[in-house]
């Protein structure tokens, strides 16, 4: 029962020697490569760091069945800490983006060690309350600029040579970033790593039986999807020169569902598309205003009632090849 | 008179009673969730969103149809309910068979929807409500001066949990219902209905997110985002009490609005966060919850 009800939630991929997946990402990296010629680069850099924050996600909800309800915690932690990096202790930005992700892990830690206790849908809610917290603590907290947020970031120069004040060269880095993340989202789930967390998916007590130890294997997937998450945020907060609110409150955290779900929930590149079509409608719908929520709520009722593959798996399951 | 810690007694109570009125809405809100859990497995996000729709309705009444408070308490609980049961047989439904998190997802999209329409019309900033007549003013205990409406609020939620509580524990239709949790197909061989038993559930517990609503209006403003925040802490309130018990979610959501009260008086900076505190030392040490039962 247990493991059909998961089986529905993302469909198993299939472990054919996936060529068509690497046509895939060719074809995205040579899209990605091309786009900033006819796209405006801060919309794409938006959609990429996104797309890796989406991809984080589905990590822990597409392949091992975790729905995190708080993911913006980690988004914002790394957005925060990065901007205080750059800002106020003056680091360069390839440092910034450390401190940011290595803070978000450090919180991915702690709150992994506390919602694994849970499953399913406790484990939702508790992520949401943890995340609740390090909201009020960012409204609260004196260096975290309460409603302001930390405006005004350094961009710097990286390495001490690729000037980020340039767009394009600020563009490319955001790639390599999000190439690099999304490179090793895809390692780890082809890994024996990987299959052990598809196999706690499908049925956990024979995990268990088999000598696996669920917990372990459950806390280092959160805390790598922290990581990436703290990645992309770090990243996000260097780009629009900005940490704020926004990043850390509930509604960043429906909205990365919502992508995934849009997208695909346990496909690799469906976080992707999702970002893209979530982050484009937020921007060329931005004259309807708060409508955008309304629509954002229909989308997951669609979504949930009549297209819960996403774009990707429904795309995916008409060529009969898992993408 | 007396000081306690430093602290004035008017300070103390006064919080002691803010907290007690959190509590009733945490209270009200948490046995909502508590018995749609019970019967659907879905934990019903829309519950903030539709605790919100009940004051509006409540609002409505007054401003267009003229009708009084007393009539909100039964008319906006009826009507959220008619909207819960619609969502139930149009939704809801086609979801039982699937993973229970679509429900959360699901539920979450209404609340995104049915918030987002009260705010571009209604903006944020909310609508008063008047205190009803009968409940206006309050007596002087000698330490504090205890408003009317506040007693009424506490008094009146510790009423319908009871109720609720009786109705599901000590009535041939809650045995019913306590059956079709546990076992739902030999309850049907027997010739209950028990999908119509479903709905009548989730209707039954956003009447009583409805009915808090109501009651919430005259304190809070009327605001599209009244329920938004709140129900994240009811989702910590719930985990710490766990979903087994009803008298148990009770006592967690007094219980916890009481030291949420008194943390206000004592370290204000951690007042927003020490439910989720609590959460996560209870999580440690029971991990089932207070009143839970160990899944």
């Amino acid at each position: 029962m247990a493991s059909n009800r998961s089986a529905a939630l993302a469909p198993p991929v299939g472990e054919a020697r996936p060529v068509h997946q690497y046509y895939a990402f060719a074809l995205m990296v040579a899209f990605l490569l091309v786009a900033p010629s006819f796209m405006y680069p801060v919309f794409l850099m938006n959609v990429l760091c996104f797309a890796l924050f989406a991809c984080a996600f589905n990590l822990l909800i597409g392949y091992v069945g975790l729905l995190s309800f708080g993911h913006a915690a980690f988004l914002g932690a790394g957005g925060y800490l990065s901007a205080h990096a750059a800002k106020v202790w003056g680091l360069p930005p390839e440092l910034a983006i450390l401190t940011g992700t290595a803070a978000a892990t450090l919180l991915g830690l702690v709150f992994g060690l506390i919602a694994i206790r849970r499953q399913g849908i406790y484990f939702a809610m508790i992520t949401l309350a943890l995340a609740q917290m390090v909201y009020f603590y960012a409204l609260q907290a004196p260096w975290t600029g309460g409603e302001d947020g930390i405006q005004a970031v350094p961009r710097g120069v990286m390495f001490g040579v690729i000037d980020l004040r340039q767009p394009l060269a600020l563009y490319a880095v955001v790639l390599v970033i999000f190439l690099a993340g999304f490179l090793l989202i895809y390692r780890t789930i082809h890994s024996p790593f990987g299959q052990i967390l598809k196999a706690i998916r499908e049925n956990e007590p024979r995990a268990l039986s088999l000598g696996y130890k669920p917990d372990q294997y459950k806390l280092l997937a959160f805390v790598l999807s922290a990581a990436l998450s703290g990645l992309a945020g770090s990243t996000k907060a260097i780009v629009f020169q900005l940490a704020s609110l926004t990043d850390v409150h509930w509604g960043m955290s429906g909205e990365v569902v919502l992508m995934t779900l849009l997208g695909g929930l346990g496909t690799v590149f469906g976080p992707v598309v999702g970002a893209f079509v979530i982050v484009a409608m937020q921007n060329y719908l931005a004259q309807i205003g708060s409508w955008v929520v309304v629509a954002q709520g229909a989308i997951f009722v669609i979504c949930v009632l009549t297209f819960r593959r996403g774009v990707v798996g429904e795309l995916g399951r008409l060529i009969k090849k898992p993408f | 008179m007396f000081e306690l810690l430093g602290i004035p007694p008017q300070a103390l109570f006064g919080q002691l009673l803010i907290g007690l009125i959190n509590g009733s809405f945490y209270a009200l809100l948490s046995l909502g969730l508590a018995v749609i859990f019970g019967m659907l497995n879905i934990i019903n996000f829309a519950h903030g969103a539709l605790y919100m729709l009940g004051a509006f309705v409540a609002w409505f009444l007054l401003q267009y149809v003229g009708l009084s408070y007393w009539w909100a308490l039964i008319v906006a609980p009826v009507t959220v309910g008619l909207v819960g049961l619609v969502i139930e047989r149009t939704m809801l439904k086609q979801l039982y068979k699937l993973d229970h998190l679509y429900g959360l997802l699901l539920t979450f999209g209404l609340a995104l929807i049915i918030q987002g329409v009260f705010r571009n019309e209604f903006g944020s900033s909310g609508l008063p409500y008047q205190i009803p007549e009968a409940l206006q003013g309050g007596r002087n205990l000698g330490f504090m001066f205890l408003p009317n409406y506040r007693t009424w609020v506490i008094v009146v939620s510790l009423v319908v949990c009871l109720a609720t509580w009786y109705a599901i524990e000590r009535t041939r239709l809650g045995a019913y219902l306590r059956a079709a949790t546990e076992n739902p197909s030999l309850v049907q061989a027997f010739g209950i209905n028990v999908p119509r038993l479903i709905t009548l559930t989730y209707a039954f517990g956003v009447a009583l997110a409805a009915f808090a609503g109501v009651l919430a209006a005259p304190i809070y403003r009327v605001s599209p985002l009244m329920g938004a925040d709140l129900i994240i802490v009811v989702f910590a309130v719930v985990v710490i009490g766990g979903m087994g018990s009803i008298l148990g979610s009770t006592v967690t959501g007094f219980a916890l609005g009481v030291i949420e009260g008194l943390t206000k008086v004592f370290y204000p900076e951690a007042s927003n966060t020490v439910i989720f505190v609590i959460m996560a030392i209870v999580l440690f040490v029971k991990p089932a919850g207070l009143f839970g039962r160990a899944a």
